[in-house]
């Protein structure tokens, strides 16, 4: 009982909060219902066993990627009411679209005669314990071609948002190690009453 | 409707996806609202993944789900990076004016 009533607000409030963000004016509101969308979300994946992909949703999602789109919106210095010009010329093909995409999708939930019960996965062993059995032994080149996805990535975004800019003085470390003593201390003997004289 | 059953969580995944796709066409302006209801629509992906996952009693789909995340991940960082040095560019993130590559 307590599940299908934590069921009913997680998902009312994914769907709810999904319809702001792509309807909110202002899209930092956007975003912040974005996070608030994936916190619901993973909501469910608890209702559904599925642990430790809830706490990755929280951390990569909110933490990172959310984050990451907040400070991209906070940075754009971007006039976003112009952008929304075309809100209702493109509406009715939106829910054109949106409309039979949604009923063929939705024959699903008129269909549930021929739905697989759920099964007891709980062997004892944690979700996070069997997801590491399972990933590191039957999925681990697709672990590593992961990890190599995230690396690409990194260095492309560093690459293209890296950029050389005019008068700023900057480290160079060649420079400095292409020093050598004699170019820059001079021994002088200083002579009394007459100082050191600039040649 | 007490005894929640794999096609309620296909229903709400359903409902995200399609506002996901909604997303995309009324947004047709503005490439940051495109790239969140990109996010949307994977997360909609997601939480397909898992809930068959957890019916068929197999980890393969949140295995995949997994790995879908970290493509999500891995899209919004370029993604965000190239809308970072087009603004940089050319001052604005009109979806109408990006055409430079065209042919």
């Amino acid at each position: 009982m307590i599940e299908t009533i934590f069921f009913y607000l997680f998902a009312s409030v994914t769907c709810l909060a999904g319809l702001m963000v792509i309807s909110s004016r202002n899209p930092v509101h956007s975003v912040l219902f974005l996070i608030l969308s994936f916190f619901n979300a993973a909501g469910l994946f608890i209702l559904l066993g599925a642990e430790f992909l809830a706490m990755l949703l929280v951390v990569v999602y909110v933490g990172a990627v959310a984050v990451l789109f907040l400070f991209v919106v906070m940075m754009l210095d971007i006039n976003f009411a112009e952008l929304r010009d075309g809100f209702q010329r493109y509406m009715p093909l939106g829910l054109g679209v949106g409309g039979l995409l949604l009923t063929e999708i939705l024959f699903v939930f008129f269909n549930r005669e021929n739905m697989p019960e759920r099964l007891d996965l709980t062997t004892g062993v944690s979700n996070t314990r069997a997801l590491g059995r399972v990933l590191y032994t039957d999925y681990i080149y697709l672990f590593q071609i992961a990890g190599l996805i995230l690396l690409v990535a990194m260095i492309g975004a560093i690459t293209l948002t890296l950029r050389k800019r005019e008068n700023v003085r900057k480290q160079s470390i060649k420079k400095q190690n292409e020093r050598k003593r004699e170019d820059t201390i001079e021994v002088v003997s200083v002579p009394t009453g007459v100082g050191i004289r600039k040649p | 409707m007490l005894e929640i059953s794999l096609s309620h969580y296909l229903t709400v995944s359903a409902i995200l996806f399609v506002f996901g796709v909604f997303g995309i066409f009324i947004n047709r302006k503005n490439v940051i609202t495109i790239l969140m209801s990109i996010e949307l629509i994977l997360l909609s992906v997601n939480i397909n993944l898992v809930a068959f996952s957890s019916f068929s009693g197999t980890l393969s789909g949140q295995i995949f789900s997994l790995f879908v995340l970290t493509v999500a991940a891995a899209e919004a960082a370029i993604g965000l990076a190239i809308l970072v040095i087009y603004f940089r560019n050319r001052g604005s993130i009109a979806v109408e004016d990006l055409n430079v590559m065209k042919g």
